[in-house]
């Protein structure tokens, strides 16, 4: 049994998640194989190479495959996996925008974000923003699946030594060009791979009050996040938000600030080992799901956090 | 240029979903049922379209029980001219759907279909790009801004660092993201009119497609309950606890 790992990554360097989906690979059982297709991606292979658990790298190194746009990648992954008992890919916007190409070109079903492997063809995945937990079987010849980056450990990033193979594919397509990307510019780290995650809400009032959490964010190493309130009020950018509708998270740590505590958003971040909410409102469901709850105005709370961490 | 809309009946996104005591699914008798979110601004940006003189003609579909007519008469309402039932009573998976609307593309020929990024039931965020897989069209997902030019579209894409531009051939498939508009509401002439706007009705079998899958769900539960825990009075008592109960600062 081969199983397919897509290595999410930005050709220099391999994004964390993948190793989560190595691990992911790895409950499952069998050879694992990493696919980084890019453009002048030697070094994110020369990572992917050493990730613990690793036994192949397959390198497609083609201009048509720098910025991974689908109709040029899913072909590719498809002819590379069609022999493969498991397909799988993290469950990134890049995940979510290619496997599902993926599976239609192989005529299988695909499996969404699963957060668990109960055998090698059971897995569990959460359906209704999180507020149900589906099990489900898969009979496909072979099984194209994203993870949930949250629902597994992630492997070593070093450690292995894996072969590099260099694969030809499908060349371009044409169907579609790259124009441009404007990426959020942040010394912070990344919020799903972060180890604390500050999130502020509709209490913040303004995108000027993110300051507040900014400072405090540095001081601890934390990201920021926010609620889809905040986005929808303009406040702060969406890929900034945390929930059902923007990214889930499940750091050590989870600070919400003024954040009510929407359906919607605890399912981005209801897996968070520790809790902390802020909110002056002492009803708001937040404090529900928070493992140390503050009712207080955060205006006040934030400062004085900041000084006494 | 002719746009296809797909649009899906799914529980009200506002309605808190409880799972039914034999573990086979989620309860949905006498609940709430309405468009989805995702699906509702797929709908108000071909009608944006249409108004800017983009679109000349929007054609909704939905994949989905009888019922479903609601849901497309929504959209008629909105401002779609005319509606596609592909009727099942079954539950269907993405891949299935997307066989079906890739029935329906062949017939239609629309140069743009938009859909949902995902539904807020299944929440597998697959069908738009099956869809375009099937058909062989570029895709476009997640989409924060569209703009048609010549015989081509830019889609701007909401991405895990930030934004992505891509231009696509047409026809072409988009799904969309929250921020690509604000859904309108139905005025009651509008909504008046719809109903004499034409709606057909085909079956899965009429199209000549199998709707097989290879899932099956074999159970549903409830998620683990996360118990509240204790309020603290101070901001110096919270940074103590941090510290030294849960020891994660």
């Amino acid at each position: 049994m081969t199983i397919l790992v897509v290595a999410e990554h930005t050709n220099a360097t391999l994004a964390p998640a993948t190793l989560n989906t190595v691990a992911a690979a790895q409950k499952i059982g069998g050879d694992i194989h990493v696919l980084v297709a890019g453009a002048a991606c030697g070094a994110a292979a020369e990572a992917a190479a050493k990730v613990a658990g690793v036994a192949k790298v397959l390198v497609a190194d083609n201009a048509a495959y720098a910025h991974q746009l689908p109709e040029n990648v899913a072909p590719l992954v498809a002819e590379l996996g069609k022999g493969c008992s498991h397909i799988l890919a993290a469950a990134t916007s890049n995940g979510k925008n290619i496997l599902p190409r993926v599976a239609a070109l192989l005529d299988v079903d695909q499996i969404s974000e699963i957060i668990s492997v109960e055998s090698a063809d059971t897995f569990k995945r959460p359906i209704y923003a999180g507020n149900a937990i589906a099990t489900v079987q898969s009979t496909a010849a072979v099984k194209v699946i994203t993870v949930r980056a949250t629902g597994f450990d992630p492997v070593a990033a070093d450690g292995g030594s894996a072969a590099v193979e260099a694969v030809s594919g499908a060349a371009d397509a044409g169907a579609s060009s790259f124009v441009g990307e404007e990426l959020a510019k942040s010394d912070r780290p990344e919020l799903t791979a972060a180890k604390i995650v500050i999130s502020g809400g509709r209490g913040m009032q303004n995108g000027d009050n993110f300051k507040l959490l900014y400072t405090l964010a540095d001081k601890l190493g934390a990201a920021v996040g926010a609620s889809r309130a905040a986005v929808d009020a303009g406040f702060v950018p969406n890929d900034m938000q945390v929930g059902q509708t923007g990214k889930i998270v499940a750091p050590q740590l989870y600070v919400a600030v003024g954040i009510s505590g929407a359906i919607q958003h605890l399912a981005g971040m209801k897996d968070s080992k520790v809790i902390v909410a802020i909110n002056k409102d002492e009803e708001a469901p937040i404090f529900q799901v928070a493992d140390y709850g503050l009712v207080a105005d955060l205006f006040d709370a934030v400062p004085e956090l900041e000084t006494l961490v | 240029m002719k746009v296809l809309v797909a649009v899906k009946r799914v529980v009200d996104y506002n309605v808190k979903v409880r799972v039914k005591a034999d573990n086979s699914g989620v309860d949905l008798a006498n609940v709430k049922m309405s468009m989805n979110p995702f699906c509702e601004i797929a709908v108000e940006e071909a009608v944006r379209l249409k108004e800017k003189g983009v679109a000349t003609e929007i054609v909704v579909v939905s994949v989905g029980p009888a019922t479903a007519q609601e849901q497309l008469r929504t959209a008629l309402a909105l401002g779609a001219d005319r509606a596609i039932l592909v009727e099942s009573a079954d539950e269907l998976n993405s891949l299935a759907v997307a066989k079906l609307l890739k029935a329906v593309v062949d017939k239609e020929q629309p140069q743009l279909v938009i859909l949902g990024k995902q539904s807020i039931d299944s929440d597998n965020n697959q069908t738009g790009q099956m869809l375009a897989a099937l058909s062989g069209y570029a895709q476009g997902t997640f989409a924060s801004k569209v703009e048609v030019a010549g015989d081509k579209v830019n889609v701007t894409r909401e991405v895990d660092g930030g934004l992505q531009t891509v231009a696509l051939n047409l026809p072409a498939i988009v799904t969309t993201d929250l921020r690509l508009n604000e859904p309108r509401y139905a005025s009651l002439p509008n909504i008046m009119k719809a109903k004499k706007k034409p709606l057909d009705v085909v079956t899965p079998d009429a199209l000549g497609v199998a709707t097989a899958s290879t899932l099956k769900t074999l159970k549903v539960e409830a998620p683990a309950a996360r118990s509240a825990g204790i309020k603290v009075k101070s901001v110096a008592e919270l940074v103590e606890k941090l510290k030294n109960e849960a020891k994660v600062i």
